[in-house]
């Protein structure tokens, strides 16, 4: 497998794709001899000609400067100096209308020769290969030198490359038609050319170095390969003549294959292109020490006379040029700066020669006619197959007409060289190129709009956050006076209870309980105040900031009624709020005073029940009024208790649902006990009796639970009394019987619920822990007895109707009896799993149980309660007398 | 020498131009469209012509109106040659002696509708000529397939003027229809060769045996042999002329042949062979003439392989398994359809992306 370096040495060449063949026009000039032109009158040298940043001018008005001397120096990266082309007075530096499309105005310095052509002191280096390397760069920089072949990169930098350099390959192959500039270069300065490759080689030190002409010149392939003979590294290379095989990027590509990846330069790929001109240019720095002050210009098209190839001095008129060669200008006469495919019309002829000018073309309309006939495109896709970079010309053309920026970078707009190939074929004569500048120009000009959008909504956001942060502060403000009142407030408390209790040790400990109580009630009270002040100051402050912003809103629209009523229900929201708050404040000060009132109640040993009663008393109340304060607008639950129940099954329902209201409420009263046992655990004051009397509080609710569920037994009682009933004596009696067993069950769940109650009491109560699980253990037992009860009163009430009715068959007495006691064993069952619920609903409730033994002991105290139960039921059962088939079944 | 003050024209970059313009391409497809006219003219008589005539005629007038409503120069646009060159493609599909309201009624749907109404030059999705052929021969089945036998097997011969009279008035001075006219001396109606060949495999003939009858030569129809043949070196001049890209032609020639090889292979009764589908009906004016149409085909060169190749093999279905025997027509149509999406798979690499280095 060849290398690409043996491939090259073979004579391999690529293809690049695409390219056109215009007619070359190369007859009219490569003939004569370079001709040395006279002295303009003027010379009009832009200080900046090269891609980068102009330098420091040196030189004032009225200056006399000799031949070579620098009118500029370089003042940073980027920077090429400008040299005086030959001896004379600065007329002036000004701005005037430069070689550029658009003619815009830079700043020139403008020299009037005085004809003496004096050179200024030049320092020639004998042997550059003796200087570093950064020597001779600086030199190439201090000589001015900047790429001629068009584009005018800075040669120094290109030189000062860190990156390996493979191939040096010379642009010799100037493809576009009409110029021959380069070609009589290579053929009569071959050798410089050569020392000015060396120069460059040394600084690089390339493996080949290639040099690329166009088979169209013969001569100058001739006179380059004899120059470059005793050179073994240099090779000549003849390729095929077609436009644009000149481009940097298309000439590698056909003489090494290789592509310059987008966005990067050949350097990148180990490659450096320089044109002939260049390195004749550094030949000349190097070797005679002379700054780029002169370059050879084709002046050529059908309307002069003389075309030819002149030395022309940088920044010679081209108005200077055309007269030397005879200039015989037409109607719509146009001069052209550049080539055929790549030049630009000049507005004027008073536009300077600057180091990139290779040609002067001032063509007739025969040859080169102007087009102006723009039809549309017919997709017929000779651009395409024209483009030397593979782009869809015809796509890009569709996109740029209809300004879609993003489709024109997707295909690679950006990589469009501008060559003009794809309008040089177009059949439609759309002018292909000139849409492709202006689309890039706005794709630019897009960009910075955007960039600068970007910066703009970054500063508006911070402002805004910053404007709000003043605004939190302005808030927070009024907030801070409340804290230092606390702290001055709760010093002031602490050393009182200090002097209190300091003051009186012998009294006796109610009275000591007392003054405690009081001071804790000094402190609760302006504890109360403060936090119920700092609430609603803060609801307050919301409801101002609310406020605020709806009147900012306001003031934006204009009125509206939608204002109004936003308004007006950010004023109800805040009534209610308002009211909601204050009667949530009310419940938390009973709370509070509930629990004050108890902490001082309750002394250390004397009597935990007692105390324990009363708390839960308080307790209580303060939960009533709680509880009203929340339900302001919740349903009365007691409702449905009073709808009428017409069938016994309506009864179960209702029962049911009685049941479940019962749950609830338990779980109500569960919750609230869970709140007002976080709630004393939130203050200050730490009491480990709380547990107890949370306990007391669970009681006090299992009681309540016990009396609504005697009520609703007897509201079931009464309700199923006003069932059809046939006999009314024996229902009557039926019915008496039910309340009165009602009412045992009731004073019985009661007991129960006393004893059980007593139960925890009595035990030892050391474990907050267990006293909470006992709490828990007679809640459940409370529910039980209360489903029970109700259970109980359901199958009294669906006893009752077999009762009313008329027994017709002994045996199915026996059997309603047998039915009753399965009943009763069911009954017991349930009694036993509602136990066995509980008692998995203790485990959960009670999450801090640490010894699961009592909490089994209680379960089975509890199992045993309801078998009891279960069995006084199956007793009455049984003693009814007449008893029915029970087509009802059970409750459930 | 030149004053200072000469005002000096403006214009961007390049300047050069290669000249080649729409009118100038236009003109030498339809100069190469001549001797297949000629050669049809010598086989099947001078009714061609008349409908060419009547066709650029039709044509001009329509885009004319079009572009004075459209508020367009009427003259530069016209220059362009390009609605000539739809009438006249339009007039070499449909049979010589068809009435002359066919032609125009097709060729005034291809320029008004299909071409202007979606944009004029270079915006129509669909081929003007083949969007009329297929509007007649839907709309006037009987007109569109009263193809007249070769001269040699005609009974009634015809002169110049009496076939513009039938043309125009759809009965010969003697009085004699059309369909009499397309009667052979046994008095049976004769059809296209690709006709004949298709209702004799329905009748039940192998291929070999309906390409033993008089229409015929053996191999491929009389007449339409050689004017398929003239139209394939006219083609191949367009390519060396650089007016078309050899991508459209030789894929859609290639893939008809390559499926109708691979016919015969299955069943070579009811398969006729490749050449004489390449030879037969309008595929040689199809290839290089209709579906190189620049506007509505595809335009990379990618994508103009893969459009020729997918109207080969529609060719080819429709003319083996269709109900029409020529399916140049709606093969182009159908593929038209798919160019946008054969555009945008087909996007060419650029230099410098994509490539591992």
């Amino acid at each position: 497998m060849e290398s690409l370096l043996e491939q090259i040495e073979r004579g391999m060449l690529w293809q690049a794709p695409g390219g056109v063949h215009p007619p070359g026009h190369k007859e009219l000039t490569e003939k004569a001899d370079i001709f040395q032109l006279p002295l303009p009158e003027k010379l009009v040298i832009p200080i900046k000609q090269h891609i980068g940043v102009h330098g420091n001018v040196l030189v004032e008005k009225g200056q006399t400067v000799l031949k070579g001397q620098a009118l500029t120096e370089p003042n940073q990266a980027w920077s090429v100096p400008v040299h005086a082309p030959t001896s004379g007075i600065i007329d002036s530096i000004e701005a005037m209308p430069s070689a550029h499309p658009s003619a815009l105005e830079e700043i020139s310095i403008v020299l009037i020769p005085d004809g003496k052509d004096t050179w200024c002191d030049l320092s020639p280096i004998a042997d550059y290969k003796t200087l570093e390397n950064q020597d001779i760069i600086t030199k190439i920089q201090m000589a001015g030198i900047s790429g001629m072949g068009g584009a005018g990169f800075p040669t120094y930098v290109k030189s000062q490359t860190d990156k390996n350099i493979e191939f040096l390959i010379v642009n010799g192959v100037e493809c576009e038609p009409y110029i021959t500039a380069d070609d009589r270069l290579m053929q009569e300065y071959a050798d410089e050319i050569i020392q000015g490759i060396c120069v460059l080689s040394h600084v690089l030190k390339p493996e080949k170095i290639l040099i690329a002409i166009e088979d169209d010149k013969p001569l100058a392939i001739k006179s380059m390969q004899k120059a470059s003979e005793s050179f073994s590294n240099i090779l000549v290379k003849a390729i095929p003549t077609k436009y644009p095989s000149g481009g940097e990027k298309q000439l590698i590509q056909i003489l090494t294959n290789k592509e310059v990846p987008a966005r990067s330069i050949p350097a990148d790929i180990g490659i450096l292109v320089q044109n002939v001109g260049t390195l004749f240019a550094i030949s000349e720095a190097i070797h005679k020490g002379k700054p780029l002050i002169e370059r050879v210009v084709t002046v050529t098209g059908r309307t002069l006379n003389k075309p030819k190839n002149v030395w022309a001095l940088i920044g010679s008129e081209v108005k200077h040029l055309l007269d030397n060669c005879d200039f015989v200008p037409e109607a719509q006469q146009r001069v052209i700066m550049g080539g055929p495919m790549m030049g630009f019309t000049l507005p004027s002829v008073r536009i300077p020669v600057v180091k990139t000018t290779n040609c002067i073309l001032a063509p007739n309309q025969i040859e080169l006619p102007v087009n102006d006939n723009e039809q549309a495109c017919i997709r017929c896709s000779a651009c395409a197959d024209a483009c030397p970079a593979s782009l869809l010309p015809q796509q890009l053309q569709w996109f740029a007409k209809a300004k879609e920026f993003d489709k024109l970078e997707e295909h690679n707009l950006s990589d469009c060289i501008e060559c003009g190939a794809c309008n040089y074929v177009c059949p439609s004569e759309i002018p292909l190129v000139q849409y492709y500048r202006i689309a890039k120009a706005q794709i630019k000009e897009q960009k910075e709009e955007q960039q600068k959008a970007q910066r703009a909504k970054e500063r508006f956001e911070i402002r805004n956050q910053r404007l709000e942060r003043e605004k939190e502060e302005r808030l927070n403000r009024h907030k801070k006076p409340a804290k230092p009142k606390t702290t001055e407030e709760q010093t002031k408390i602490a050393q009182a209870m200090a002097k209190v209790q300091s003051d009186k040790p012998e009294k006796s400990a109610v009275s000591a309980a007392i003054a405690r109580a009081k001071a804790k009630k000094l402190q609760n009270e302006n504890a109360e105040i403060l936090p119920d002040n700092s609430e609603v100051a803060k609801q307050r402050a919301e409801r101002k900031e609310k406020a605020r912003l709806y009147r900012e809103e306001k003031n934006k629209d204009s009125l509206n009624s939608e204002e109004n009523e936003i308004e007006k229900t950010a004023n109800n929201d805040k009534k209610s709020a308002v009211a909601a708050a204050i009667a949530r404040a009310k419940a938390k000060k009973l709370a509070q005073q509930a629990q004050s009132n108890e902490a001082s109640d309750v002394t250390k040993t004397d009597d935990p029940r007692k105390s324990a009663v009363a708390a839960a008393v308080a307790r209580a109340k303060a939960k009533k009024l709680a509880k009203q304060a929340e339900s302001q607008t919740s349903d009365d639950v007691n409702e449905p208790e009073s709808t009428q129940v017409e069938d016994p099954r309506k009864a179960a329902v209702a029962a049911a649902v009685a049941r479940a209201k019962a749950k609830k409420l338990a779980k109500q009263a569960e919750s609230q006990t869970s709140d007002d046992v976080n709630e004393p655990e939130s203050t200050q004051v730490e009491d480990p009796r709380k547990a107890a009397v949370a306990a007391a509080v669970a009681r006090a609710k299992a009681k309540k639970l016990a009396k609504q569920a005697e009520s609703q037994t007897s509201d079931d009682v009464n309700d199923s009394e006003s069932t059809q009933v046939k006999d009314p004596r024996k229902a009557a009696v039926a019915a008496a019987v039910a309340r009165a067993k009602a009412k045992k069950l009731a004073k019985q769940a009661e007991s129960q619920t006393n004893d059980d109650v007593d139960e925890p009491e009595s035990a030892q109560v050391e474990d907050p822990r267990k006293a909470a699980v006992a709490a828990a253990v007679a809640r459940a037992k409370a529910k039980k007895l209360a489903k029970q009860a109700e259970s109980q009163t359901n199958n009294d009430v669906n006893e009752l109707e077999p009762e009313s009715a008329q027994v017709e068959d002994p045996r199915k007495a026996a059997v309603a009896a047998a039915v009753a006691r399965a009943k009763a064993k069911k009954l017991a069952k349930q009694a036993e799993s509602q136990t066995n619920d509980d008692v998995n609903e203790l485990e959960p409730e009670s999450a801090q149980v640490e010894d699961p033994r009592k909490v089994a002991i209680a379960a089975a105290v509890a199992r045993a309660k309801a078998k009891k139960l279960a069995k006084q039921a199956e007793n009455k059962g049984s003693e009814a007398p007449n008893e029915d088939t029970n087509e009802k079944g059970n409750d459930e | 020498m030149m004053k200072a003050s000469t005002q000096l024209n403006m214009s961007s970059s390049p300047h050069s131009h290669s000249q080649k313009t729409l009118s100038s391409m236009m003109m030498t497809v339809l100069l190469a469209c001549i001797p297949g006219i000629l050669v049809q003219t010598y086989f099947f008589g001078y009714g061609v012509i008349f409908q060419c005539i009547i066709a650029i005629i039709t044509a001009a007038a329509a885009e004319s109106i079009v572009l004075k409503l459209r508020k367009r120069p009427i003259l530069s646009t016209l220059k362009d040659n390009s609605a000539i060159l739809t009438g006249l493609l339009l007039a070499l599909s449909i049979p010589p002696l068809a009435p002359w309201w066919i032609i125009v009624i097709g060729t005034l749907f291809a320029i008004l509708v299909v071409k202007q109404l979606y944009g004029g030059l270079g915006f129509n999705l669909f081929n003007p000529a083949m969007a009329g052929y297929v509007l007649l021969l839907i709309s006037f089945p009987v007109q569109m397939t009263s193809w007249l036998p070769v001269n040699s097997l005609q009974h009634y011969s015809l002169g110049f003027f009496e076939q513009f009279q039938v043309i125009l008035t759809g009965f010969t001075s003697d009085g004699f229809s059309v369909n009499q006219l397309r009667m052979n001396l046994d008095g049976i109606t004769m059809a296209t060769p690709l006709d004949t060949l298709k209702t004799d495999i329905t009748k039940g003939l192998t291929v070999t045996e309906s390409l033993a009858g008089d229409v015929f030569n053996g191999f491929a129809g009389k007449g339409w042999f050689w004017v398929n043949l003239t139209f394939m070196f006219s083609g191949l001049y367009l390519i060396k002329a650089k007016i078309i890209n050899w991508h459209i032609p030789v894929a859609m020639l290639a893939t008809l042949a390559f499926c109708s090889i691979l016919g015969p292979l299955f069943s070579p009764d009811i398969h006729a062979g490749p050449v004489f589908h390449l030879v037969s009906g309008a595929t040689m004016l199809g290839a290089f003439f209709i579906a190189t149409d620049p506007v509505s085909a595809a335009t990379t060169n990618k994508g103009r392989l893969i459009y020729g190749a997918l109207i080969g093999v529609l060719i080819y279905l429709i003319r083996a398994y269709g109900g029409y025997p020529d399916a140049i027509a709606f093969a182009v149509l159908l593929i038209n359809m798919a160019v946008p999406l054969i555009d945008y798979y087909t996007k060419p690499r650029t230099y410098g992306h994509g490539e591992i280095q």
